[in-house]
This record gives structure tokens, sequence and C-alpha cells, in this order.
């Protein structure tokens, strides 16, 4: 596998504060790979250190091997789709995609079939003659989408690129980014702060905090097998058990995380712990209940279909072999 | 509800259930300024000029004619329109391409301290009284002054003696050249091309650079193709001013330049010695015109699409 994209021990630092701190990764070729984490935790400098806004502070990006440091965004051979897509007001939604193709000189009629062709590509046939205000917010996505595939990139940056959309339109667009980066083979780098977007779209998740990475893996890996506190807790909220708790739950003492739904409800005596339920919140599918052990506070997801103890009841929790995950680090 | 009520709260509610009424309110004083007095006088300045003069007797003969505006055609005094539109257009494009850096650097890149330095240095000359500015470089252009001194300094006499001998816009100094004129209105113009220009670049969103550079743009093809377009607005609000300010100025030509009359001078000794209200008004509608046709092109062209 070639390797698209290789930040090697990368920092950016503004004044005192540390951006991007000593970040080394290297994305592959053809992949959907996401950079998961809250806002200031260096995500979104990273995707523009690769897109060449921002420059390095210490270390080396590489793009298909060649080092960047000195290569102007407008020769690098990727292109971005803008957090509020960033169309140009003055021009109408064709001359919008096919600007790419304008500044590198190529003819009129070109580029404006092979705008329309893009267009088409993202559905938005019989849209080029408009202007971006005339389009709705999922529109105008589209068009940003088309704007920077025109010019073939062989890495396609997305910066949170469905945070503005509404819950339904950002489902739909999930799937429709996710086939159609299946469908031109091209490399995708994703920001998001959504844990489930990253999720059901990446084949691979870089996970953030503090301007450093803290987990590259598979979703499965992420969510399954989180390394730190961080992790278990940002991506799906998962209970994070002291040492002390996990080894009254029958595991290593050591940091620990066990999953909500993972989590069922038992007799006293067949349980691993016992507690007292403190709360519910009904959420559609599944209901979570808080559940005091001890001093700790832990959350089960319980199918909705099943009845949910009372507030106060005395309930055995039980889990599947391997549930219990021993975290790496702290 | 409504018994008992104080005056004040009454008119409020009377406002709140009329929105429009505080609008007439507000706006009848200002309105009948800009309609009455000024719109009249325009007007009342329009009618003027389709009156003619009686050449033998000198008085207003008060029937409409044409006969006014053919004297603008003849060349002594057509000669004063072309003069005074070219240096007005030398003025205005000479400053929007000064002002363009200075607006860009004040909107994209200064912050805070320099901002502030920036606003400072762009008015502070509009706090001095104009005629002492335009006096003050008279000195600074005449023979004596310190500009001649300095360019002898470092031995550039020549260069500039070369430009003094050039026909038409030469003379034996600069301060009666028309070189020193357009210098004088390039100078006192100069803070109304810079502050529309940064305002309207300062409103041309960052991403979108950024968007043109990703896309393969470079530096020079953002400025023509995003940079330029979404500023233009901004510039021709500044050129309205430029271009404006020196078709109707009368004064700087007056101080500093060869003695050939503007338009402005010509309205000035027309109502005035010569009694010519007639060919006043009708050179007074000239700068009119001329904004109306440069603003009709401008609108034409495109040129407030991105507003």
């Amino acid at each position: 596998m070639t390797v698209a994209v290789e930040f090697d021990h990368v920092s950016r630092h503004f004044g005192a504060v540390r951006a991007v701190d000593d970040v080394s990764i290297a994305i592959e070729e053809g992949g959907f790979f996401a950079m998961l984490g809250p806002s200031g935790s260096g995500k979104t400098t990273c995707l523009r250190l690769i897109s060449g806004f921002e420059r390095p502070t210490a270390g080396h990006v590489r793009i298909f091997g060649e080092n960047s440091e000195n290569v102007p965004p407008n020769r690098r051979p990727v292109n971005t789709v803008f957090q509020d897509y960033a169309l140009f007001p003055h021009l109408s939604v064709r001359d919008n995609v096919a600007y790419g193709l304008m500044v590198k000189g190529t003819d009129r009629r070109r580029r404006q079939a092979a705008a329309e062709d893009m267009l088409a590509l993202v559905k938005l046939d019989g849209y080029g003659a408009r202007k971006p205000a005339e389009l709705s917010g999922g529109q105008r996505q589209r068009v940003a989408l088309a704007r920077a595939l025109v010019n073939k990139p062989r890495v396609l940056l997305l910066d949170e690129p469905l945070g503005a959309l509404d819950l339904k339109l950002r489902e739909a667009m999930q799937e429709e980014l996710k086939s159609l980066q299946r469908a031109l083979g091209i490399t995708f780098i994703f920001v998001t702060h959504d844990q489930g977007e990253a999720l059901s779209m990446a084949d691979r998740v870089a996970v953030f905090s503090q301007g450093a990475i803290v987990q590259v893996g598979s979703p499965q890996d992420i969510y399954e097998r989180p390394h730190t506190r961080f992790v278990a807790d940002f991506v799906g909220s998962a209970n994070v058990l002291s040492p002390e708790l996990a080894a009254r739950a029958g595991g290593p003492r050591h940091w620990s995380s066990l999953r909500p739904e993972a989590i069922a409800l038992a007799k006293p005596e067949a349980a691993r712990l016992t507690g007292t339920v403190t709360g519910t919140r009904y959420l559609g599918a599944v209901n979570r209940v808080t559940v005091a052990v001890g001093g700790d506070m832990l959350t089960i997801a319980l199918p909705a279909v099943q009845t949910v103890p009372a507030d106060g009841a005395e309930i055995g929790l039980t889990w599947p072999d391997g549930a219990l995950h021993t975290m790496e680090a702290e | 509800m409504t018994g008992g009520q104080h005056l004040t709260a009454r008119i409020s509610d009377a406002f709140w259930r009329h929105p429009r009424l505080l609008l007439a309110v507000l706006l009848t004083p200002p309105l009948i300024w800009l309609g009455v007095i000024y719109i009249g006088s325009l007007l009342a300045l329009l009618v003027q000029s389709f009156f003619s003069i009686d050449e033998f007797s000198g008085l207003i003969n008060y029937q409409f004619t044409l006969k006014t505006y053919a004297e603008l055609l003849r060349p002594s005094n057509f000669d004063i329109i072309l003069r005074t539109t070219l240096m007005a257009a030398s003025v205005t494009i000479v400053a929007a391409v000064i002002a363009f850096p200075i607006a860009y650097y004040a909107a994209r890149y200064a912050k805070g301290r320099m901002k502030a330095f920036f606003y400072l240095g762009v008015m502070l000359p509009l706090w001095s009284s104009y005629l002492v500015k335009v006096y003050a470089w008279k000195l600074i252009l005449a023979k004596e002054g310190i500009l001649n001194w300095a360019v002898d300094g470092v031995g550039a006499s020549a260069a500039l003696n070369a430009v003094l001998a050039l026909p038409v816009i030469g003379g034996s100094s600069l301060s009666v050249s028309y070189i020193g004129t357009f210098l004088v209105f390039l100078y006192v113009w100069l803070p109304f091309m810079i502050l529309p220009m940064q305002a309207a670049l300062e409103r041309v969103p960052v991403n979108l650079l950024e968007a043109s550079g990703d896309l393969g743009g470079r530096p020079s093809q953002t400025l023509r193709h995003v940079i330029l377009p979404l500023a233009l607005p901004g510039i021709i609000a500044g050129s309205i001013f430029t271009f404006s300010l020196t078709l109707g100025d009368y004064i700087i030509p007056q101080i500093v330049g060869s003695s050939r009359r503007f338009i402005g001078q010509a309205v000035y000794a027309h109502q005035g010695t010569a009694g010519n209200i007639p060919l006043a008004a009708a050179f007074a509608v000239v700068p009119i015109v001329i904004m109306a046709i440069y603003l009709w092109v401008a609108k034409r062209k495109g040129a407030f699409d991105a507003l």
C-alpha cells in the first residue's frame, strides 16, 4: 500500500499554544480516514497542514513521499471541502465547480462540460446557472464537493463537512460520501467531532486530544478497545472503571472500560457487580439507566422493550466474558 | 390596561401598534431637507441651465432653449470639460492603484495597534484644513520648495527637468504644472479611496481566498477572480468620491497648477463676475451627467453584483 500522507514528528505551535504537538502518522492511499476529536484538539490544524494553509513549526508533512514544506496550497495534489463550503458568492454554481479548471487554463467549453458532469455526480444536474445563495445547505455542500472533485485530487480533505446539516440530511450524506469514496477510490481525510460519524464512515480513525493523537485504529478498535480513559469516554461514552472497581468486577487491577450496551441485568447471586438504580433516561431505542456501585456510577443501556427497574431498586449487573476491556494507559 | 397610563407609555404603545408611524416621524425631517432643499435646488439649477443670456443686455432670457448647452461645445468651454474629466479619471485610477495595497494590508493583516495606526494615518490629514494643505503643497512643489531641493540633493534634477519639459503636463515648476495639480488632488482625495476600499476588502471572507488557493489558483489569479470582483463595489464607491470631488473642485487648480480652468472654476467665474448663471448651471450639470453615465456603465458591467 502506498502512503498518501505522512506526518513525521509534526508540530504546529501558535506562540505558547501547541495546536499540534509531535504527531506522527501514515495515512494509506485509497482509504477513508477520520480525524476525530473535540474542538481545539488539533485535528483541523492537521488538515490545514496537509492542504498547506499552515506550515509545521517542526517535523515534515509528506504527500505521496514528497516533503511539502515549500509547496504552496495551489500546487498540492489535494483539495478541500471547507467547513462552511466557502463557495464563491459572485460566481454561478457551474463557475464555482469549474473554478479549479479555469485557473489551470482549461478552455471554457471543456471546463463547463466537466463541471456539469461533476454536478451530475453529486445529483445537482440543472442547478449550474444558479448562485450559491439560491441553494439550500445540503445543496451547497454538494457543490463544494463537486468543486473539490473536479480537479481529480489524489487526496480529498473534508473539514467537518456535515456539521451544518440537519440530522436526516447528515445521515443521507454520510452514506453518499462513503459510496462516493468507494467509487472514486481516492483517499478521503475527514475531520469531525462527531464520533458516530467517524465510526460509521471511516476505515481508520485517529482520535485527537490536546494536539496529539491518542489512538489510531479501525472503528471497532477505537470503540471496543480504547487505549485511554479519554478515548473510552469521548468515543461513545463508555463506563470508565477505576482499578479498584475493575478488580471488584473480576478484572485486573487497572483502568478499564465497559460499554453501556454490553451490560445486562442479572439475579444478585449471578451478578458480577450489584448496585442501586439512581435514574433513567429514555432515548427512544434504549433506556440509559445510571447505577451507583459503591461510590462509582455506571451507565447501562437497556433495550426499550425491557422493563426498567425503578429508581432505588437493588439490581445485579453482568456482561459477556471479554466485555470488560483493560486499557493500556490512563 | 389603558386607563391611567403615562403619556410616554401611551406614545410608545402607539408606536408599537403602528411601526410605520415611528419611521415616518424619524424620516420626515431629513426627507424634507433632502427633498426640498437639496433636490429642489438641484432642479432649480437644472432649470436655469435651460435659460440663456442675452449677449447685449446681459439679462437672463427665461425661455427654454438648448443654446446654453450648445455653448458648452465651443472649443474653449469643451476644453475645460475634457481637461477636468481627464484629470478626474487619472486621479481616480492612480488613487485606486496606490490605495489598494494599503487597504488590503489594513483589511487583511493589520491588527490592534497597527489597525489604529492605519486609521489615524489615513484620517489625520482630514483633520487639518483643506486650504492649509493645498497651500502647503504649493510651497512643497514650488521651484524653491523642499521637493526641488530634495531632488537636487539626490542628483535627480535632470530627471525632474525632463518631466517638466513634457508638453501640456509640464511647466516651469511643479507648482504651476498639471503634474502639480494632479499630485495635490491625489493627496487630498486618497483617504476617500482607501476607506471604502478597506471596508469592502474586510468583507471578503478569508476562506474564499483559501478555497481559491486550494483549487489551484495562484495568488494573482485569486486577486483577479475572487478579491477584485468581491471588492469592486468598494472600489467603485471610492472612485465615486475621488472622481466627483475632482470634477467639482475649484480651489486646488486655482492655487496649484497652470492657469487653465477646470469645471469648478468655470462655474465660479460664470455665476460670479460674468453673471452668466445659465452657463454656470450648464457647467454644473456636466459632472452630474458624467457621474450618472459612469454609474450606469459600472452597473451594466456588473460592478454591484457582489453586493
